[in-house]
């Protein structure tokens, strides 16, 4: 027995380490036909570990101080050694984790990876989806630039919304009757230790249910269905080393967007940081025009396609707040024979190709100022957004499926 | 693998789409080249000289310069008036209450001007100031009407004077006449105004020089990568049908 071996077994008589590579990698079994939309769950890890370094690393330069904090941020953009690239790192990280988010929900929407037995698994990643959502508007705070100070007193708004206690609520959310050096302390407190260990925590139990009943495939069906003498499926191999060779190439690519990215156009025209940031936050100062981040524009647009009721934004905090309840529902709102896209019946395709176009419809209204002509594109978009779900119970089990097949095709 | 291939196009292309910008004012195209070190010296000159006394560059120190070709005892010489150390930051005296009485506005620090407002606008709002007795400082400007900045380079630019044009219903100023001019011609001026507000986007990101050159290096490195990892995922897929 060599002396690693007599390591490992030290270990594994204490703690199931062998076991544990064994159950998540080396005999985790994977279909083998993943395709390109597989990518980017490994990817969304990769940036979250992004995330994390590189937060580290400017938590140690930056100021949680509102006379301090835009001039930290600048500090660190000249003095610190690589501080500029740790910026941009995590101001690009903060956005590509949004896009590979959204490719990740919506590659489940075209595969059923939310169907039995994967409920849990869609409900655990719509919870991260929300703790991002919030991880991503506590740190746009933290420049304290003009549109984080007035990006942040907007959605702060939306809980004084809430009728009898919303004033109050939202006076206990800031520390204060506006935004300030409180909200901000707090905001950083939140953004750097609350929201990360509830973001990691979310990220195990998404990937514990995911190893329980294993992954889904483009064809949506069960590979654990045709198995050998030994009890390995079929269709399956192990996840290290085909997937993690596979994935390498992905995150390669990945990488080389990533770096375009953090390189040569960090603004991304205004999209991942914005000129106005650049602007010290005046509490005196409201800009013209103020657009959340372009992640949340979908559901700002949500938010302002719902007219005022009874002289009450509310009806729009709550139709913006359904937007994403609904999804939650997913996995039982879907009454389809076949879980993949590939075997579904033109109605679903047809409904799912509206809600794409309805979202980034959604998205891209948001960006704008509000114009009458804009507000009712985005009142139809927002009917089709809440249609997609409302109606699927009906338009799933009415559609004309194509029969599975026994095993995955490749 | 085309669909992958159009997949990425759309990603890269879709932030290219045109942001809605609320200004409508016309502004002149900047003369940028950050590989243009003379130009940049002679805007850190024009900087110091010209705008440095109102406005700070708080997050900037003067050491920096030597990114732009200045050794420290040119820093010293040229652009350090009052004692300064190189190893400071462009502050100024003026207090931010002072500012306030005397302008109506805290002349704003001009360290990410050039990131927040754009070349574009500096360079038109720079050339854009006009004679207007209306106005206390007796100056106001095409691009930022009714602006609490007087026009600091006048004697170099001279007075200009608006020339209006009926559009509907109002007067709108249609171009700018010089009416006395200043020790320089318009187009020198130009250049020069050029050349403070090339400095002004490199003072914006003094790194963003470094930033492409090593951007260049990491995708070359990727792309490298990128060739190796491919053909190892290959070699350990062929069995994989």
């Amino acid at each position: 027995m060599s002396a690693l071996q007599k390591v490992m077994g030290w270990v594994d008589d204490r703690f199931p380490l062998t076991a544990t590579y064994k159950a998540h990698l080396s005999e985790y079994y994977a279909p083998k036909n993943f395709n390109f939309w597989y990518f980017f769950g490994s990817l969304a890890l990769l940036v979250l570990v992004i995330q994390i370094v590189t937060g580290i690393f400017l938590t140690m330069n930056y100021k949680p101080d509102a006379e301090l904090a835009f001039t930290s941020v600048e500090y660190i953009m000249r003095d610190v050694d690589w501080g500029w690239l740790i910026r941009y790192m995590h101001s690009t990280g903060a956005s590509m984790f949004f896009v590979v988010v959204y490719l990740h929900m919506f590659r489940g929407l075209m595969y059923g990876s939310y169907r039995k037995p994967r409920e849990l698994i869609w409900i655990f990643g719509v919870l991260i989806y929300l703790a991002l959502m919030a991880e991503a508007f506590l740190g746009y705070l933290l420049p304290w630039g003009q549109m984080s100070y007035w990006g942040a007193q907007v959605i702060v708004n939306l809980f004084a919304a809430v009728p009898f206690i919303g004033e109050d609520l939202s006076i206990w959310i800031r520390g204060d009757y506006v935004i300030s050096d409180a909200t901000l302390n707090r905001f950083f407190a939140f953004h750097v230790i609350a929201l990360p260990l509830v973001l990691i925590a979310l990220v195990a139990v998404h990937l514990v249910a995911l190893h329980e009943v294993g992954s889904n495939n483009p064809d949506g069906v069960e590979i654990k269905k045709h198995k050998d003498a030994n009890g390995i499926p079929l269709d399956g191999i192990p996840f290290h080393p085909y997937y993690t060779v596979k994935d390498i190439v992905g995150v390669i690519v990945f990488l080389m967007v990533f770096s375009a990215i953090v390189f040569f156009a960090p603004e991304m025209g205004g999209y991942f940081l914005e000129a106005n940031n650049f602007v010290p936050a005046d509490s005196l100062k409201t800009p013209a025009h103020i657009a959340p981040l372009w992640y949340f524009t979908p559901f700002y647009a949500i938010l302002r396609a719902v007219p005022p009721m009874f002289g009450s934004q509310f009806p729009g905090v709550v139709a913006m707040g359904l937007s994403i309840v609904v999804l939650f529902f997913v996995p039982w709102l879907d009454r389809s024979k076949v879980k993949s896209i590939r075997y579904r019946g033109p109605i679903y395709k047809i409904m799912l190709a509206l809600f794409l176009v309805s979202f980034i419809g959604l998205g891209y209204l948001g960006l704008l100022p509000s114009t009458p002509v804009a507000t009712i594109f985005a009142q139809v978009f927002s009917v089709i957004y809440f249609l997609f779900f409302l109606l699927m119970p009906w338009y799933t089990s009415i559609d004309k499926t194509k029969p599975e097949p026994e095993r995955v095709t490749g | 693998m085309k669909r992958l291939k159009n997949f990425l196009f759309l990603l890269a292309a879709a932030p290219v789409v045109a942001f809605a910008s609320g200004a409508s004012v016309h502004l002149d195209k900047a003369p940028v080249n950050l590989a243009d070190q003379d130009s940049l010296q002679r805007g850190a000159r024009m900087f110091v000289n010209y705008c440095l006394n109102c406005h700070s560059a708080g997050s900037m120190r003067y050491s920096r310069l030597q990114d732009l070709g200045l050794t420290e005892d040119q820093i010293k010489e040229n652009l350090l008036f009052a004692g300064e150390k190189p190893g400071e930051t462009m502050t100024v005296g003026m207090t931010k209450a002072d500012g306030k009485a005397w302008f109506g506005a805290t002349p704003p620090d001009l360290s990410v001007i050039a990131r927040s407002r754009g070349a574009d606008w500096l360079y038109t709002y720079l050339r854009g100031f006009y004679r207007d007795d209306t106005r206390a400082t007796g100056w106001n400007n095409t691009v930022f009407d009714k602006v609490g900045m007087p026009h600091v380079m006048w004697n170099l630019q001279g007075e200009m004077v608006p020339r209006y044009k009926k559009e509907g219903e109002h007067e709108v100023i249609d171009r700018l006449e010089l009416a006395k001019p200043g020790s320089v011609t318009l187009a020198e001026y130009d250049a020069m105004v050029g050349d403070l507000v090339n400095y002004l986007v490199w003072m914006g990101e003094p790194a963003q020089v470094q930033r492409k050159q090593l951007g260049v290096i990491v995708l070359i490195f990727l792309a490298v990568f990128f060739v190796v990892a491919y053909y190892l995922k290959k070699e350990f897929w062929k069995d994989i049908h």
